[in-house]
């Protein structure tokens, strides 16, 4: 495999139809007491329906409030978004995403199988039903067998882990995720990587991921966007094409080290830490 | 330094058995009411003496120091009563009296019990159903929380014989003026505290509420009420002491025939010292011992919200 077939540049592909997410021109600026600050400028991305996008860059470059844009967290102040043809706010609305964020924020008076099933408590979904997918999303994140324990009877992974097991309940084809084992050490989150590939290539979702480290993008995606700072834009979007099925090995092949050093150089290019 | 140490960690070696006893809750209290009851006697006796004294001089009498210490401990209006004699007096009327005859303790403490009870819930209702509008509806937040907060600068002892009159005006006596001073005392704490208490969930958490596009009613009883859980109980000990001194001050002006607050009265009228310390304690006694049963209903409500231990 030569890295010209590993890595294409994204803007050269033809747009498709089957874009879960499309952004044009987007722009978010917060006004603030110091003046606006620029969070987004001029952001241009689509992704395809079973892709596993990484956005990376360093903190302050704006890649966390684009995920709150598409969740319709935040309002952009121009450009155009839509989700599955519609607006974000319609998406939501339409419960179109699951979204894991950077700490698990379980309720803690709710067990395990309670806060699991909290959406499809809200979503007005019958027990048994709520009782039968809360199983299924445990299954999924190998976290069967807690449904009664507490949040703080587990470990910061296994309530990570719940916390996904929560967004997948109500079966969302979106899976937004904003750092979500950014709080765990290396070994734990090598593994929910692991779990993460296996999981994404099992239910076939679309995966928006944020990470601020490049073997973790480099590892998971099928696409990763680059972003810099002041004001947040994207500045590389490099596709990969290993095998659905990867282990952690391949981190150690020459490909892999290929695109790590791409993403490395976009990243030294975006951003001058002279500031 | 080296021989204080040695004398101390000695000393500690010896205490060995008084180290056990104080472990535990009951020694440190023990010690505390032993010291407690030795100061009431100390100052009942220096409290009590000159008009023993003045008496003896009147009768013409010699006393010794002996006989001085015994009399000012059994004197009938004495200034301080002694502990033994509140004691007496508060078997006499909580338990060798039948609770239906108006020199009942028993009886007087159901009757403030009663609209302590009924305030208290009137006042915690109040208060939630206040908290929950200022945390939903900014104007409620600007209009309202002054007032809430200025409503307590007023002095409860000058307020409360307005409302009773006012409302014995339009009908309203015995139980409910009563009730209504509590209420006002006690919805404050609740409110307070419930609209820290709901506004205590994580923006995290908030925002999760957000993309399941949950409704404000959903938000509130799934994250908003649970989180101020703790904050409630806080608030519902403290409530329901306050609740007693405003039924027991909503008793005092109108010179209510009955109640904890009418024997302190009637008490003070007749110089009767230890009725007035009888009734002072057995409040005392009510108050701790609702708090406690707050305090018991919240470690059941948190045990089963699992908070730990």
């Amino acid at each position: 495999m030569t890295l010209k077939a590993v890595v294409n540049n994204v803007a050269q592909m033809p747009a498709s139809a089957d874009a879960v997410v499309d952004i044009q021109k987007l722009s978010l600026t917060f006004q603030t007491a110091d003046g606006p600050v620029y969070a987004l400028s001029d952001v241009d991305l689509k992704i395809e329906r079973g892709e596993f996008v990484s956005f990376i860059g360093p903190s302050g470059c704006g890649k966390t409030t684009l995920l709150r844009v598409i969740a319709d967290l935040e309002k952009a102040t121009g450009g155009d978004i839509s989700i599955n043809g519609v607006s974000p706010q319609e998406a939501r609305e339409n419960r179109a995403y699951g979204y894991v964020f950077q700490a698990p924020a379980l309720l803690p008076w709710r067990s395990i199988e309670r806060n699991v099933t909290l959406p499809l408590e809200i979503m007005e979904i019958s027990r048994e039903e709520r009782i039968k997918r809360g199983h299924e999303a445990l299954k999924l994140v190998e976290l069967n067998g807690f449904e009664k324990k507490f949040p703080w009877q587990l470990s910061g992974g296994m309530q990570q882990r719940a916390s996904i097991a929560r967004a997948l309940s109500f079966d969302a084809d979106l899976l937004l995720m904003d750092e979500p084992f950014g709080a765990l050490d290396e070994i734990v989150r090598d593994h929910l990587n692991e779990q993460l590939l296996k999981l994404w290539a099992r239910t076939n979702k679309t995966v928006a991921f944020v990470t601020h480290s490049i073997p973790e993008a480099v590892y998971l995606s099928t696409k990763i966007v680059v972003m810099s700072p002041r004001p947040g834009r994207i500045i590389d979007v490099i596709k990969t094409d290993f095998p659905k099925d990867r282990g952690l090995d391949i981190r150690e092949t020459p490909e892999f080290l290929e695109v790590a050093h791409r993403v490395r150089e976009g990243l030294r290019a975006g951003h001058s830490y002279d500031e | 330094m080296t021989s204080n140490a040695a004398t101390m960690n000695g000393a500690i070696g010896d205490a060995s058995l008084w180290s056990r006893l104080m472990s535990g809750q009951a020694g440190p209290v023990t010690v505390v009411l032993i010291a407690l009851f030795v100061i009431w006697y100390v100052g009942a006796v220096f409290m009590n003496a000159p008009t023993q004294i003045d008496r003896y001089n009147r009768a013409g009498e010699t006393w010794t120091t002996t006989r001085l210490i015994e009399d000012t401990l059994a004197q009938e209006r004495p200034i301080l009563p002694a502990p033994h004699q509140v004691a007496q007096e508060m078997y006499k009327t909580i338990f060798a009296t039948s609770i239906t005859s108006k020199r009942s303790l028993v009886y007087h403490t159901w009757v403030t019990l009663s609209s302590t009870l009924l305030g208290f819930v009137i006042g915690t209702a109040l208060g939630i159903f206040l908290a929950v509008g200022i945390v939903h509806v900014v104007t409620l937040e600007k209009s309202l929380m002054p007032w809430v907060i200025s409503s307590q600068t007023i002095p409860i002892l000058a307020i409360a014989p307005m409302i009773v009159v006012v409302l014995g005006a339009i009908g309203l006596k015995g139980l409910m003026p009563k009730a209504i001073i509590s209420t006002y005392l006690c919805f404050f704490p609740v409110t307070i505290s419930m609209v820290k208490g709901m506004r205590s969930p994580q923006v995290i958490q908030l925002d999760l509420m957000r993309t399941y596009n949950a409704s404000k009613w959903q938000t509130f009883w799934s994250l908003r009420l649970p989180s101020a859980m703790p904050y409630l109980f806080a608030s519902l000990k403290v409530a329901i002491a306050i609740s007693l001194v405003g039924a027991i001050v909503g008793e005092l002006p109108t010179g209510a025939q009955a109640g904890l607050g009418a024997r302190l009265l009637a008490g003070s009228y007749y110089g009767q010292t230890i009725q007035i310390w009888s009734a002072l304690l057995t409040a005392a006694l009510v108050a701790a011992i609702m708090v406690v049963m707050v305090g018991w209903c919240e470690r059941r409500v948190l045990a089963r919200m699992g908070v730990r231990g």
